[in-house]
C-alpha cells in the first residue's frame, strides 16, 4: 500500500496522480454543489462546454507541446467529430433506445471520423515544417469548416439522402440532419457533465499513457532535436503522425460531446476563431504542461461569462489579459522574482 | 469578355490582398513573427477614412493620408508596447500577444463605433470605362486599384534595394546580430518594418472598403487570414511573392466564384494553396533553407 502512493507521487507519476486527483475532486465538488446549494443556470450550461475544451485543449497540446508543431485548424477535427456525432446519434435515433449506449456510439464514431481525417490530413501537413505546417493546418479548418456549411443531409423512408451546395433534398417525411449553413438542428440532447468527465479522464489516461510510452519519448525527441532522433533510429514522420492522428482523435471526441449537448449546431462555430481560442488556452497553460492546460482552460473559458455584467467591455479585458500576461511570463524582472520566491518557500523541500 | 471582366476584377481584388499581403511578409522576414492584428489595422485605416469623409468632410486625398497617419501610428504603437518586450520569448508567445492585439482593436473599435456595418461611401471614384462597344466594362476603381498595388510594388521594392534604411531592412531579416555589429539599429529597423505596413493596411483599407463597400469592427479578418495565405503561397518574407500570391488568390477566387460555386470558392482557394506547397513547400517564391547540424 505505501509502495503503491509512493510511486503515485514520486517524480515521474506527480503530475498524473494530481491531473486525475484534481479533474476528480472538481467534479465532486461541483456535483455536490449542485445537489446541494444549487447552481444558476449559467454555470450549469458552461459545465459541458468547458469539458469540451479542456479536451480540446489537452489534445492541441499534444501537438503544439509535446509534438511541438503547431497547428491552427484544430476546430476542423471537432466539427468533424461533432458533425459525425449527430449524424450517427439522428440516425440510431430508433434503434438504440438507450441514450448512454447511444451517446457512447456516436462520441466512438466522431472520434475515428477525425481520427481518420486526421490520418489522412497528416500526410501532406508533416511534409512540411514551421509556419508553413501551421498555414496547411488553418486552410484544412477552413475547407473543413466551408465543406460542413454546403452538406445536406436528410433521412426519410427511402433511406439516407445528400446533396451538396444546394438543399436539392425532398424529404418524405423524415428529418434533416445537417442543413447546411443551418448546421445540425434538432440533436436530441444526451451528452451531460457526467460524460464531460469520463471523457476527460479518458483523454488524461490517454495522453499520460503516451507521453510516459516509448513512442512519447520518441515524439518529444523528435521536437527536441530532429536530426539526432532521426540518426538513432526514430522515424520522424511516423512519431508526429502518431501524435497528429491520436491528437485528432481527442479533439473528434470535444466536438462531439460539444454537438450533443445542444439542440441546434452551425458549422460556423468551429471557425478559425475556435482554434486560436484553443492554443490560447495551451500557451496560457504552458506548452506541454496537462495541469496547466486544465487550468488555464477553466479559468479562460469562464472568465469572459464572469465578465458579462461588464457587457461590452468583457473582450477588452480579455484581450488585455491575454497581453499583459505574455508580457509578464516572458519578462526577465517577473522571473527572477518568481525565482526568489520558489527558493524562499521550497528551500527546505529542495534540500531534501 | 465575360471572362476578361471576371479576370480584371480578380486582379483588383488580388492587388489588394499583396498589398495586405507585403506588411504580413515584411514583418515576418524581419521579426519572424505572424502579426495576427494585420487584418484589424485595416479595419482601423478603413473607419478613419469613413469619419473623416462622412464626418469631418474633408477631401479625398486628405482622408487617406490621414488614414495611413494614424494607421501608422497604431502600428507602432502597437510594435513599441506590445511586441517589442518579447523579443527574445518563444513564437508563440508572440502569436498569443499578436491575437490578444488583435481581440483588442476589434473590441475597441466595436466600442467605439459600434458592431453596425456602416456603409463606406464612394470617395475614390465613381464611374467607368467601356471598350468594345461596351462589352467590357471596368469600373475606374479597379483600374486605380491594380495601378496603385503596381506603384507600391516599384516604389517598395526601390525603397529595400536603394535606401539606406532599405539595405539595414535586409541586413536584418538575414542576421539580426550580424546587423547590430555593423552598427545597425535593429529597434529603429523594425518599427519602420511596422510603420509601413501599416501604412500600406490603410492604403489596401481604402480600396476594399470602395469596393466592398460595408464597414464593420471585424472587418479584417477574413481579408488578414487571405492576405497571409498568399504572402504564404508567394514565399513568406519575399516580396514578388507578396504580390504574385496576392494576384493569383484574387484571381482564383474571383474565378471559382464567378464559374464553379460562391460557397465554395473558400475552400478551393485553400485546397489550391496546399497543392502549392505540397509541391513547393516554401511557397512559389520562397528561398529554401538549409538546416545544417
Amino acid at each position: 500500500m505505501k509502495n503503491i502512493f509512493k510511486n503515485l507521487f514520486s517524480k515521474k507519476n506527480l503530475s498524473r496522480t494530481i491531473s486525475f486527483l484534481m479533474v476528480t475532486l472538481a467534479y465532486i465538488l461541483i456535483e455536490v454543489m449542485m445537489n446541494t446549494v444549487g447552481m444558476s443556470r449559467l454555470f450549469k450550461s458552461l459545465l459541458v462546454p468547458t469539458c469540451c475544451y479542456i479536451i480540446l485543449a489537452l489534445s492541441l497540446n499534444l501537438v503544439v507541446g509535446i509534438s511541438g508543431e503547431l497547428s491552427l485548424g484544430h476546430a476542423g477535427f471537432m466539427a468533424i467529430g461533432a458533425f459525425t456525432a449527430v449524424i450517427v446519434s439522428g440516425l440510431t435515433l430508433t434503434t438504440v433506445t438507450n441514450d448512454i449506449l447511444r451517446l457512447i456510439i456516436s462520441v466512438a464514431a466522431g472520434s475515428i471520423v477525425a481520427g481518420i481525417f486526421g490520418f489522412i490530413i497528416s500526410v501532406p501537413v508533416l511534409k512540411l515544417s514551421g509556419d508553413y505546417l501551421a498555414i496547411v493546418t488553418l486552410a484544412f479548418g477552413q475547407i473543413i469548416k466551408s465543406l460542413i456549411t454546403n452538406i445536406y443531409l436528410g433521412i426519410d423512408s427511402k433511406g439516407l439522402q445528400m446533396s451538396f451546395v444546394t438543399n436539392t433534398l425532398n424529404l418524405e417525411g423524415g428529418k434533416m440532419l445537417l442543413s447546411g449553413p443551418m448546421g445540425a438542428t434538432d440533436t436530441a440532447k444526451i451528452s451531460n457533465f457526467t460524460s464531460g468527465f469520463v471523457m476527460i479522464l479518458i483523454t488524461l489516461f490517454v495522453i499520460y499513457s503516451m507521453i510516459n510510452s516509448k513512442y512519447g519519448r520518441a515524439i518529444m525527441s523528435a521536437r527536441d532535436n530532429r536530426i539526432a532522433a532521426e540518426s538513432i533510429g526514430i522515424s520522424i514522420t511516423r512519431t508526429k503522425t502518431l501524435a497528429f492522428v491520436v491528437s485528432s482523435i481527442l479533439a473528434g471526441m470535444a466536438g462531439a460531446l460539444y454537438a450533443l449537448n445542444y439542440s441546434t449546431l452551425q458549422p460556423a462555430k468551429f471557425d478559425f476563431n475556435t482554434s486560436i481560442l484553443a492554443l490560447v488556452y495551451v500557451v496560457f497553460g504552458g506548452l506541454g504542461n496537462i495541469n496547466g492546460t486544465i487550468i488555464s482552460t477553466t479559468i479562460l473559458y469562464i472568465l469572459p461569462e464572469l465578465l458579462r455584467s461588464l457587457q461590452d467591455y468583457r473582450m477588452l479585458i480579455y484581450a488585455i489579459v491575454l497581453i499583459v500576461v505574455m508580457q509578464l511570463t516572458n519578462s526577465a524582472k517577473v522571473k527572477n522574482y518568481l525565482e526568489k520566491l520558489n527558493k524562499k518557500f521550497f528551500r527546505k523541500g529542495a534540500a531534501e | 469578355m465575360t471572362f476578361l471582366t471576371y479576370l480584371i476584377s480578380g486582379l483588383a481584388l488580388g492587388s489588394v490582398y499583396a498589398i495586405i499581403a507585403l506588411g504580413y511578409t515584411m514583418v515576418y522576414g524581419i521579426a519572424k513573427m505572424l502579426n495576427f492584428a494585420h487584418g484589424d489595422i485595416i479595419m482601423a485605416g478603413g473607419y478613419v477614412a469613413f469619419y473623416a469623409f462622412s464626418k469631418f468632410g474633408l477631401p479625398s486625398y486628405l482622408c487617406i493620408i490621414l488614414s495611413i497617419a494614424v494607421s501608422t501610428i497604431i502600428g507602432v504603437i502597437i510594435e513599441r508596447l506590445a511586441y517589442k518586450p518579447l523579443r527574445q520569448a518563444s513564437s508563440l508567445s508572440v502569436l498569443i500577444t499578436a491575437i490578444g492585439v488583435s481581440y483588442f482593436l476589434q473590441n475597441a473599435a466595436q466600442l467605439m463605433f459600434g458592431s453596425d456595418t456602416k456603409i463606406f461611401p464612394a470617395m475614390l471614384t465613381e464611374g467607368s470605362l467601356k471598350m468594345f462597344n461596351g462589352q467590357l466594362t471596368i469600373s475606374y476603381l479597379t483600374i486605380i486599384t491594380i495601378v496603385t498595388c503596381i506603384i507600391i510594388m516599384v516604389g517598395l521594392t526601390a525603397f529595400i534595394n536603394k535606401t539606406k534604411i532599405g539595405k539595414a531592412m535586409r541586413a536584418c531579416a538575414e542576421d539580426k546580430g550580424a546587423a547590430q555589429l555593423m552598427g545597425i539599429n535593429v529597434d529603429t529597423t523594425i518599427s519602420v518594418t511596422f510603420a509601413i505596413g501599416s501604412g500600406l493596411a490603410a492604403i489596401a483599407a481604402v480600396l476594399l472598403c470602395s469596393t466592398y463597400p460595408s464597414l464593420s469592427p471585424t472587418l479584417g479578418s477574413m481579408p488578414g487570414i487571405k492576405a497571409f495565405t498568399a504572402a504564404v503561397f508567394g514565399g513568406i518574407g519575399s516580396i514578388p511573392g507578396a504580390l504574385l500570391g496576392g494576384m493569383l488568390l484574387g484571381v482564383i477566387e474571383n474565378l471559382t466564384k464567378a464559374y464553379i460555386s460562391t460557397q465554395l470558392s473558400d475552400a478551393i482557394v485553400f485546397t489550391v494553396l496546399i497543392i502549392v506547397l505540397l509541391i513547393k513547400p516554401t511557397g512559389l517564391l520562397g528561398k529554401k533553407e538549409n538546416v545544417k547540424v
